[in-house]
């Protein structure tokens, strides 16, 4: 397959891990930001590749994870409202909040219907003018964009049964979050490249200015990770700590400038929430007030008032570690035990993107490492 | 006659009716007149033409095969087939999945009131035709009608028998380690199909469904004298749910080789958009053979004879390490688990 076959090339991902064996010296750990990144690393055996003195831990990225429980149980009151049509991507509707998720909502009769856009969501609020349509705005700055123009579209349409619970939260907070947290093991990122593509990377020059750590933007496919483990290497031995493009077939440093223009007219930085990590100020996203009018959170706060979300998260959980790179997913002892993708106790247990899940995938009972045949390619 | 044309006048519901009405399921005229002018008619033979209560029909010494399933996709028509066919090869597949020739279905209705009579017809024809091809005969069934609202379109639950040949000892505990795992085609295209008509995506390059009548090609797997262990078909839960379930039936390992399971372009690049893994994605016309490693290349040759198998391959191997556990070697060399999916697969979010 044109474009991705290149970059799960047996023979250059053997050249590339003897290339990061040759160089690493010392011992470090790097974090992958984006839960892609971690699901492509279990999934492809990447960590077996590697020279055991170099870490991988894995990052906050995977916006199912970090949604709040609160907002969770936002979500399930609106979807249960007999008026609303509830639309979500489809890895929202088994995350749980404190009384269930939105298949139990869709089993008692809640209207939840799985979106592949919120574009599609837009056109079920104009096919349904006597339904309110609410969409989970949920996502990184990757979907940003696309929820700021169903809003813009919206507006422009006159629609007024359309409208956002969003939940959106922003990566460069949360790593300055991360590197700033006592135990901090993290010596360089691999920044999401996604994230990258709409937002550049001009704002995580600061980052790896203030807190001298090496990050470099890279793609998903095993070549890319394997590539931008080889650049963090190659700065982490040389004592440099600056930002890289490895994904400059998808990324500028300006990013998309339409698309953050578009986020900008629609949303506005707040402080959120993130499950397991806790309040980060301006993480989130929320409307402007000139959009308060596709706000769910203002459209529905009657509503909402009667959620009495419990939004207490299981004690056994240790999802807020494994989100900061602290604790690996099978290190916990609830791992595959009390807690397995039928009975969550935490997101990243549910989440296709989470660590929990991916190694409860992949590598369940079979050890830290994928077995490797280097030596075979 | 004419108590019939009187009955018309005053009857509230027509007679020749363009979509099902709740009367067509109540035992009355409309219903007589379904049956014979859509099933009957469309299934067109003598022991279903009996009307009877049940089908008399003669058996062969033996052992028989029985099998029954549902069906309640969405929606009804996608590109390469229809819930009708699908009802037709899904329980042919079955039986053929036990060694067994399918002979005789049965085919129940559960049709939504307000059904287009129309969309019926097109259906019932899909399954008349699609068990003529397979050279099976409707012979009994059922309807029921249910409010609107109440079902999807239609419901068909299909029942098969058929004719198990002598000696055959097909099942998980046959399989032993060493056994060649073949593989008959390639993966993923009837779940996309489905899913690009229900969700309105569309995909660079046709994806059509591989739905298709396997007991041909089992047939004469089983006649050209291959040890044949075990057989399945790979339809909810793909390839690595089946290899799953009888890795645990077999208390045995599985070795599979990524870069040797065959999957169309068209549907590679769907999946790699939708976040979708196409091992466990559904197909309706695939299965993978059981075989003793030593007949690898005939058990091939019989398969690939077939335009439903035409291009069968060998993707592992059942081994004594790691009993009940399927491991795949990734197309990097390295090896990680493959394992049951905790529900269905959902797109991500990004």
């Amino acid at each position: 397959m044109k474009y991705v076959d290149e970059y799960r090339d047996r023979t250059l991902a053997a050249t590339l891990a003897d290339r990061i064996t040759q160089m690493v010296r010392r011992p470090w750990t790097i974090m992958e930001v984006c839960g892609g990144q971690t699901h492509a690393i279990v999934r492809f055996g990447l960590d077996a590749l590697l020279p055991p003195n170099l870490t991988l831990v894995h990052g906050p990225g995977c916006p199912v994870c970090v949604t709040p429980i609160g907002l969770i149980d936002q979500a399930l009151q609106l979807a249960s409202l007999p008026r609303v049509i509830f639309c979500s991507f489809g890895d929202m509707l088994r995350v749980p909040g404190s009384q269930g998720d939105l298949f139990g909502v869709k089993a008692a009769g809640g209207d939840v219907r799985i979106v592949y856009s919120p574009l599609d969501a837009l056109e079920l609020a104009r096919a349904n003018p006597d339904r309110e349509v609410v969409c989970f705005a949920v996502g990184f700055e990757t979907t940003a964009p696309a929820y700021a123009m169903a809003a813009i579209q919206a507006r422009r349409l006159g629609l007024t049964n359309f409208s956002l619970l969003a939940a959106h939260v922003l990566v460069p907070p949360a790593m300055e979050a991360i590197l700033s947290a006592p135990g901090c093991l993290v010596q360089g990122f691999l920044a999401a490249g996604h994230v990258c593509t709409v937002m550049g990377y001009e704002e995580y020059e600061d980052l790896a200015r203030r807190y001298r750590v090496p990050i470099v933007v890279t793609g998903f496919e095993p070549i890319d990770i394997l590539e931008g483990i080889a650049m963090l290497v190659r700065q982490l031995e040389e004592g440099r700590a600056v930002v890289e493009n490895q994904y400059a077939r998808s990324v500028r440093r300006e990013g998309n400038v339409a698309a953050q223009a578009a986020v900008r007219e629609v949303f506005e930085p707040t402080l959120r929430a993130w499950r397991g990590i806790g309040d980060i100020p301006q993480s989130g996203l929320r409307l402007t007030p000139a959009y308060a009018g596709f706000d769910a959170a203002v459209r529905f706060r009657d509503a909402l008032a009667q959620a009495g979300s419990v939004g207490a998260e299981d004690p056994d959980c240790r999802s807020g570690l494994v989100l900061q790179g602290l604790l690996k997913p099978p290190d916990c002892p609830a791992f595959a035990t009390r807690c397995t993708p039928e009975r969550p106790l935490g997101a990243p247990m549910v989440s296709s993107e989470g660590a929990c899940a991916a190694y409860y995938r992949y590598r369940r009972g079979a050890g830290h490492g994928a077995r490797g045949e280097r030596q075979s390619a | 006659m004419a108590d019939d044309q009187a009955l018309h006048l005053h009857c509230s519901v027509p007679v020749r009716s363009a979509t099902v009405q709740l009367a067509h399921g109540g035992g009355g005229r409309l219903m007589q007149e379904l049956i014979r002018d859509v099933f009957v008619r469309a299934f067109d033979n003598p022991m279903l033409a009996q009307l009877h209560d049940g089908a008399v029909f003669p058996v062969e010494q033996g052992a028989l095969a029985f099998t029954t399933d549902s069906y309640v996709v969405s929606p009804l028509f996608f590109p390469g087939g229809d819930i009708g066919s699908l009802a037709v090869h899904g329980t042919i597949n079955d039986l053929a999945m036990c060694g067994a020739m399918p002979l005789y279905l049965s085919a129940g209705f559960i049709l939504e009131e307000g059904l287009s009579m129309e969309t019926l017809r097109n259906v019932v024809d899909s399954m008349a035709k699609a068990a003529k091809e397979a050279g099976v005969r409707v012979v009994t069934g059922d309807t029921k009608v249910v409010d609107r609202g109440k079902g999807d379109g239609i419901f068909i639950n299909t029942a098969g028998v058929g004719v198990m040949p002598p000696g055959i000892r097909i099942g998980p505990q046959e399989v032993k380690a060493g056994d060649a795992i073949l593989l008959s085609g390639d993966l993923g295209s009837h779940g996309l199909a489905v899913m690009s008509v229900r969700e309105g995506l569309r995909f660079t390059g046709e994806i059509e469904s591989d739905s298709a009548p396997l007991h041909r090609v089992v047939r004469d797997l089983l006649e050209c004298g291959v040890p044949v262990h075990c057989l399945r078909d790979l339809t909810r839960g793909g390839l690595a749910s089946a290899l799953n379930e009888l890795a645990v039936g077999a208390n045995a390992g599985m070795t599979i080789e990524e870069p040797l399971i065959p999957v169309r372009e068209s549907v590679r690049g769907a999946c790699e958009l939708l976040g979708l893994d196409p091992l466990y994605v559904a197909n309706e016309g695939r299965f993978i053979a059981f075989v003793q490693e030593s007949h690898e290349d005939e058990a091939l040759a019989a398969m690939r004879r077939h335009k439903v198998a035409h291009q069968a391959v060998r993707i592992g191997t059942v081994t004594e390490d790691c009993p009940s556990i399927v491991v795949l070697r990734t197309v990097l060399g390295t090896h990680r688990i493959l394992d049951l999916l905790s529900g269905e697969q959902l797109p991500r979010i990004c």
